[in-house]
């Protein structure tokens, strides 16, 4: 809503450039007044629009406004319009808390869709415990964490990473492991619980490579000559990729350069999905595989006519659709199925009416939310198309529930989290019997 | 499901190489009994798929072999009506559909009528044995060289009757070479006595490579003579490694060097020559980078046979491009502040930001396609060195650019202005320069170059509005390093942070070794603070 009125106060004035400024000024200006307006339920949506993550995030925003679109058109929520309040955290963790703060004080938001990196999330979780909102953080994540005010609809790692180790070692055969991330939580525990998880496979530790790299990393030709040579010790190897967001690109251009095929080493790859491909010829990574729970090319009906539904939204034709944004799809109407049960908006009820709620994902099942607040899910093992699109190899035959506390990892093992009354917690420790707090 | 494709295939080899050595059977089998075993393929999942592969490559069959290619290529598809498994050819909004055996014509259908055979790597890798089994002993030496190749790969000891008639009758030495070196290869994984044994790793041993390294690997652990020789023959490889290892890392230090070089040339004009601390340096680099796409995105919609040369066209593109949004820069922000190089690092990093979400508004955030032509893509062996194209054109263009730029500041009369403005400024003055035109193409010059760097850029990482940021950093320490105002100090900083860096990441790994290096700088600034080739001159006294 509010770009769409300032684009539409910017070409009523476009007589002079001088004058269209002072005009989307005052519009700008005058936006919180007249959103102050009651009868609409108002919706945060916390994305970096600028700085390094914008490039994943941007997407999202789009997405929340366009369900928020979609159900103004089915008539809103409790007979009210929704209305998307859109602020630019810009990459910069303490601002993700800043704004959090002014959308639920100041905006007095019901909700809040937003968040893509882990630091992001624990920058803003004390303001959602103290203020008591809502947040729904849509993207795959390390786990070790659950707490009252968030709900997680992306994946655990018991959700991504364990089955695609599982796929590569039962269907390819593999023994010998890579484990290449950016140096950062998200796969630094991963690679933690990955690892924890190969040993008790049996897989010998001399057969475990672990490597990061810096945010962004570039250079990839020591690498990859690295994972070759490790590669060539007469044992089928594969790499596990939780390399994020920028540093793909040059990653694979080099694996291609270098002639590594799908074939002779596999990358699984845990953040690279259909909008990383976007920027990439995927002709010479036919075969290299992504993990998650949504690919674009899914075969369901409720998945063509979102693609549909969101090509026309956004007048894109060639626009993609990508796993956080079917997360956010499923915790959006989570949280209007929540409401509407709830008849309210008032946080502590939606909280717990959302555990239970379940609604359909885009694979042509449903997803519910579970006590621990992350939600069931089938997982997808994909191989890259030379379309830039993933083919489904492997599809998990039921629903796996996402696991917040791992069970591979000492100090977590013992610990589950359920919120329904009366345990309330979010670590509770099975062997003492005590909740952490 | 394996053991049997294994035996099947077996079976037929052996039968094939015995009975008939010479006959090339074009239909060894009716054309109704190959349909039924092609339409097998759409049948079940990828073990029953394998098991498929190898029924089909036991009728020993010569339509076989172009069936399985397009089976791992991903064209074969099945029609959903009758599960008959068909080849398809977009025609207008519907597919045309020909048999695979016969190749007739099966009339047109709309696109929901048929669907793909899906495969994946364990069935590609199938499919390049099958192949290259059945293609050994085609009349094409490079098909027969890789045919050999992915026998090789296979390990399959069912191969060896096949691959010893194929070496009978095979013409070419070096072909020859790599079906004994595959003969080895399958003797080692057959239960053939120890003596093969013995031989055939001699014969993996003699050919000194990574990929025969890794074949011995897989034996080293054996017991009795046959594991002691592979263990020998491994350490001969190895020590034999060591050296082009070092080579490796060495030439992988050339090139990163090579993108530092082209990275921070601009900046050593712009910060080097004129002092100005410019962030938005990164941003000039970027645009050169989004030309590029624009080119090629133009190129791909009216002119598609002129992709090979786009990268050509977008040069000098880039550099007008980069080089008058320089010129603006230098005109509405920068001229106001020489001297003042607190606001100038402030303004340049507005600036900076100011374009990157220009960028960001008019091409989305998502990263953007820019393909390589086919001259940059792909590598080439030098012994055990690998050097991939893209990597090796950088390293030229890094050096060219140098060079051109030398050519412009010592030999052209704005040189001559740009070093006497920079050496003195109101003298230069009094002898009737513009500085202020001076400073404003100079600025124009370094930013122009920056663009150009983009265009090298966009070749090996992405282009996307945060592409500059990445750059910036770097592109100051081989500027600092080098020392400030000369250029062949920002040629030799940056191969030696390049190679610097390349050394110490196989031993610090990458984020460490970044610190190590920034640690190294530091302390080196300490001892030498104007960088390895200190300029002399009155504007830097005083």
């Amino acid at each position: 809503m509010t770009t769409e009125r300032s684009t539409a106060g910017q070409t009523r004035a476009t007589r002079s450039l001088m004058g269209a400024l002072a005009f989307s000024l005052l519009s700008a200006t005058g936006l919180s007044g007249a959103a102050a307006q009651e009868d609409t339920i108002k919706v945060g949506v916390l994305h970096s629009l600028s700085g390094t993550m914008a490039i994943s995030e941007t997407t999202l925003k789009d997405t929340v406004l366009y369900l928020i679109d979609e159900q103004n058109k089915k008539g809103g929520v409790l007979g009210k319009k929704l209305e998307a309040v859109v602020v630019d955290p810009a990459s910069d963790w303490p601002l993700f808390a800043e704004k959090a703060r002014e959308l639920i004080e100041k905006e007095k938001v019901s909700v809040v869709f937003g968040c893509w990196t882990s630091v992001s999330r624990k920058s803003v979780l004390p303001v959602f415990k103290e203020l008591n909102s809502i947040l729904f953080y849509p993207v795959q994540y390390e786990g070790e964490e659950s707490e009252r005010n968030v709900f997680y609809t992306g994946a655990a790692p018991n959700q991504q990473a364990i089955p695609a180790v599982d796929y590569l070692a039962a269907e390819e055969g593999v023994e010998r492991w890579v484990l290449a991330g950016t140096d950062y939580v998200y796969p630094r525990t991963t690679n933690k619980i990955l690892e924890a998880y190969l040993l008790a496979k049996g897989v010998a530790p001399e057969d475990i490579m672990i490597n990061y790299t810096p945010f962004g990393h570039s250079d990839w030709q020591t690498i990859v000559a690295d994972i070759k040579k490790f590669g060539s010790a007469g044992k089928k190897t594969a790499v596990v990729s939780t390399i994020n967001g920028d540093a793909n690109v040059p990653f694979y251009k080099e694996l291609g350069n270098q002639g590594i095929k799908a074939e002779d080493i596999p990358v699984v790859a845990f953040s690279v999905g259909e909008e990383e491909l976007a920027g990439l010829d995927t002709a010479p990574l036919v075969g290299h595989l992504a993990a998650w729970n949504y690919f674009q090319s899914v075969d369901a009906e409720v998945n063509a006519t979102f693609i549909e539904g969101w090509q026309a939204y956004t007048k894109n034709d060639k626009r993609v659709t990508n796993d956080p944004m079917e997360a956010h799809y499923i915790g959006f109407n989570m949280w209007v199925k929540a409401v509407e049960a709830a008849g309210s908006v008032e946080p502590d009820m939606v909280i717990d009416s959302l555990i239970g709620v379940s609604v359909p994902n885009l694979s042509g099942g449903y997803s519910a939310m579970m006590p621990n607040h992350h939600i069931t899910k089938p997982v997808l093992i994909g191989e890259i198309q030379a379309d830039g699109q993933f083919e489904i190899v492997s599809q998990t035959a039921g629903l796996v529930v996402g696991d917040e506390w791992s069970d591979y990892l000492e100090g977590s093992k013992d610990l589950i989290a359920d919120w329904r009354k009366p345990l309330s917690c979010g670590n509770f420790n099975v062997v003492t019997g005590k909740c952490g707090g | 499901m394996r053991a049997l494709t294994v035996l099947v295939t077996a079976l037929w080899l052996m039968l094939s190489a015995a009975l008939a050595p010479t006959a090339a059977a074009a239909t060894a089998i009716a054309d109704p009994d190959l349909s039924r075993l092609v339409n097998q393929l759409a049948e079940g999942g990828f073990d029953e798929v394998e098991a498929a592969i190898g029924a089909l490559v036991a009728t020993g069959d010569d339509r076989v072999s172009s069936i399985l290619d397009k089976l791992g290529s991903g064209d074969l598809f099945v029609r959903k009506a009758d599960r008959v498994v068909v080849l398809t050819e977009a025609a207008g909004r519907e597919l045309k559909l020909t048999d695979p055996v016969t190749g007739a014509d099966l009339g047109m259908v709309p696109k929901a009528a048929v669907e793909k055979i899906r495969v994946n790597n364990r069935l590609r890798r199938t499919v390049a044995a099958a192949i290259g089994t059945l293609t050994l002993r085609s009349d094409d030496p490079a098909v027969r060289r890789s045919a050999a190749e992915a026998v090789m790969k296979s390990k399959d000891a069912s191969a060896i009757p096949a691959l010893d008639a194929a070496i009978a009758a095979e013409p070419d030495e070096g072909v020859k070479g790599v079906m004994i070196a595959a003969r080895a290869t399958a003797v080692m994984a057959s239960d053939l006595p120890e003596a093969d044994k013995l031989a055939a790793v001699e014969t993996i041993g003699d050919l000194g490579t990574r990929d025969a390294l890794a074949m011995l690997t897989s034996y080293t652990g054996l017991e009795g003579p046959v594991g002691e020789a592979a263990r020998k023959a491994a350490t001969s490889i190895e020590s034999g490694l060591l050296l082009w290892d070092a080579a490796q890392n060495i030439s992988y230090g050339i090139s990163l060097g090579s993108v530092l070089l082209l990275a921070a040339i601009g900046l050593a004009i712009t910060f080097g020559v004129m002092g100005v601390i410019n962030m938005a340096h990164g941003e000039m680099v970027m645009i050169g980078a989004y030309t590029t796409f624009v080119v090629q995105e133009i190129i791909r919609t009216s002119a598609p046979g002129l992709f090979d040369y786009s990268l050509l066209i977008a040069l000098p593109l880039a550099f007008l491009v980069s080089g008058g949004i320089g010129v603006l820069i230098e005109r509405s922000v920068i001229r106001w502040l020489y001297g003042r190089p607190l606001e100038t690092l402030l303004a340049t990093w507005g600036v900076s930001l100011i374009l990157q979400q220009a960028v960001r508004t008019i091409f989305g955030a998502q990263n953007r396609e820019v393909g390589n032509p086919s001259w940059m893509s792909g590598s080439f062996m030098v012994g055990e060195l690998s050097i991939t194209w893209s990597r090796l054109w950088i390293i030229v263009f890094s050096l060219v650019v140098f060079a051109g730029l030398m050519l412009v500041l010592k030999r052209t009369t704005f040189g001559l202005q740009t070093r006497a403005v920079t050496q003195n400024r109101s003298m230069a003055s009094a002898m009737g320069i513009r500085t202020p035109w001076v400073d404003a193409f100079t600025f124009g010059l370094g930013s122009g170059i920056a663009g150009i760097a983009g265009v090298a850029l966009s070749q090996i990482g992405n282009v996307s509005p945060n592409l500059g940021q990445g750059y910036i950093i770097d592109s100051f320490m081989v500027v600092v390093f080098g020392g400030v105002g000369n250029l062949w100090g920002t040629l030799v900083g940056a191969m030696t942070l390049g190679i610097a860096n390349k050394l110490m990441e196989p031993y610090a790994g990458a984020v460490l070794g970044k610190i190590l290096l920034l640690v190294f700088i530091i302390l080196f600034i300490q001892k030498r603070p104007r960088g390895l080739f200190a300029l002399k001159g009155r504007a830097i006294e005083a």
